[in-house]
C-alpha cells in the first residue's frame, strides 16, 4: 500500500500528516516513509537521526571536440535549448538546462558524443525509531531537477507494503513525479480559500492519474463551508478534520508529533489508515 | 558587419522588444547598405531555454553584435562564447531608431 500525501497548497499540513500517520501505525508494523519534497525536505525535522547517505546523479553530455564537426544536430534536437553550436567545436553547453534525454547522444553522426554522470542531489536513509524508516530526497541546492532525485528516492522504498510519501506543494512536475504508481492520496487541504482553489487543482491531478482520494481539512473552521461542499460535489470523502488549535500548534512547533502527545490523534491516523486502505480496496 | 535588433514586429518601423529570448521577432541590419531583413523568434513563448536557443538563431545568422534592452544568464553565455557584442538599449523607440543609434556609435557595449 503506498499512500501519497499532497495538496497543492503549501504549508496545509502535508508533513504533519505523513509524520503522524506513521508514527501511529508504526505500533503495529513497520512503516517506510519518503520525503518525496526534495527541494525543501523536513520530515527529518520530526524524526532527527543521522542515517546514512547515497548520491543521486543524472547523466550529461559530454562532447569531443575532435570529432565535432559543428555541425549542429545536437542543438536542433535539444528541446531544452542545452545546446549551443559555436563556428568552433565544441558546443557550448548548459547543464542546468539538460533534462538528460540522450537525444544529442543518438544523433550525432560523429560520434562525438558520450554521458557522464552529474551530481544532483543525495537520498539520507535513516531508521529514527522502531518501526519507521525513513527516506528522504534532497536535491541540491541551485539544482533544478527534482523529479529525478524523487525518482530516486521511489525506487529505493521499492515495494515496501506500508509506505507513505511526503509530496512537495504545487501541482508541478515534481507532484506528478511523486503521485504516480501510488494506491491512494491524502489530500491535505485548509479552510481558507487558497486552501479550496489549490485543493481543487490538486484533485484534478489525482483524476488525470486515477488515484482515488480523499482530504484532510487542518487548521477546520466550522464556519467554512466551501471546501465541504466542494467535497460534497467532487464525491471525495472528508477523511479527517484538524481543528486550528494551539496545543496542536506548540506540539507540532517544537518538533513534537501530535499522535505521540496527544493520544486521541495516535487512535484518528490509525483509523484514518483503515479507512483509506478499505477505500483504495486494499487488505491490510 | 550584421547586427540584430530585437523586436515587437517584423519591420523597422515596430518598436523594439526590451527581451532578447522572448522578443517576437529579431531584425538584422546590414551596418554598410543598411538593407534589413527579419526573422521570427520560434522561441518567443517557448517554455524554458529559450535565451540560448535565440542565441543561436543569432550565431547561424552571422550577427556581429544585438541591441536589445536586456539578456539573461544562459543567452549571455551563449552570445559572449560567440563573440557576438551586446548593447543595451532601455528607451523606447522604433528598431529603425535604434540601429540609427547603434551606427551612429551612440550606445556603449554592456560588456
Amino acid at each position: 500500500m503506498k499512500i501519497i500525501v499532497a495538496s497543492g497548497k503549501g504549508g496545509t499540513g502535508k508533513t504533519l500528516v505523513a509524520a503522524n500517520l506513521a508514527y501511529a501505525l508504526s505500533d503495529q508494523k513497520e512503516v517506510l516513509l519518503v520525503d518525496c519534497d526534495v527541494e525543501e525536505p523536513n520530515l527529518h525535522l520530526f524524526f532527527p537521526q543521522g542515517g546514512y547517505e547515497l548520491p543521486v546523479t543524472t547523466p550529461v553530455p559530454v562532447f569531443d571536440a575532435d570529432r565535432c564537426t559543428g555541425c549542429g544536430r545536437c542543438a536542433e534536437v535539444c528541446r531544452y535549448g542545452a545546446i549551443t553550436v559555436l563556428k568552433e567545436p565544441p558546443p557550448l553547453f548548459f547543464e542546468k538546462l539538460c533534462h538528460s534525454c540522450g537525444g544529442c547522444e543518438m544523433i550525432c553522426p560523429e560520434g562525438a558524443i558520450h554521458e557522464e554522470e552529474r551530481a544532483i542531489g543525495k537520498i539520507r536513509f535513516s531508521n529514527p525509531c522502531d518501526n519507521i524508516i525513513l527516506i528522504s530526497g534532497i536535491l541540491d541546492e541551485g539544482e533544478v531537477m527534482a523529479p529525478r532525485v524523487i525518482a530516486a528516492a521511489k525506487s529505493y522504498a521499492g515495494g515496501h507494503p506500508t509506505t507513505i510519501l511526503d509530496a512537495s506543494p504545487g501541482i508541478a512536475c515534481p507532484v506528478v513525479e511523486a503521485m504516480q504508481g501510488a494506491d491512494y492520496c491524502i489530500l491535505v487541504t485548509e479552510s481558507t480559500p487558497f486552501g479550496l482553489h489549490d485543493l481543487a487543482l490538486a484533485e484534478s491531478v489525482t483524476r488525470c492519474l486515477g488515484i482515488p482520494s480523499g482530504v484532510i481539512i487542518n487548521r477546520f473552521s466550522d464556519e467554512d463551508d466551501q471546501v465541504m461542499d466542494f467535497c460534497r460535489s467532487k464525491d471525495l470523502p472528508v477523511l479527517m478534520t484538524i481543528p486550528f488549535d494551539r496545543e496542536i500548534a506548540r506540539i507540532q512547533n517544537t518538533g513534537g508529533l501530535i499522535s505521540e502527545s496527544m493520544p486521541a490523534y495516535r487512535e484518528k491516523f490509525a483509523d484514518l489508515f483503515s479507512r483509506v486502505t478499505s477505500a483504495g480496496g486494499f487488505s491490510r | 558587419m550584421k547586427v540584430c535588433i530585437t523586436s515587437r514586429g517584423p519591420g523597422p518601423d515596430d518598436m523594439m522588444e526590451e527581451r532578447f529570448g522572448r522578443a517576437p521577432f529579431f531584425i538584422f541590419f546590414d551596418t554598410e547598405s543598411e538593407e534589413h531583413n527579419a526573422v521570427e523568434n520560434p522561441f518567443a513563448s517557448g517554455a524554458g531555454g529559450v535565451g540560448p536557443r535565440a542565441a543561436q538563431v543569432l550565431i547561424d545568422t552571422g550577427a556581429k553584435a544585438v541591441v536589445t534592452g536586456n539578456v539573461g544568464g544562459n543567452a549571455l553565455g551563449a552570445l559572449r562564447a560567440a563573440g557576438i557584442s551586446i548593447y543595451f538599449l532601455r528607451e523606447p523607440g522604433t528598431v529603425k531608431a535604434a540601429f540609427q543609434q547603434f551606427k551612429g556609435g551612440k550606445l556603449t557595449e554592456a560588456f
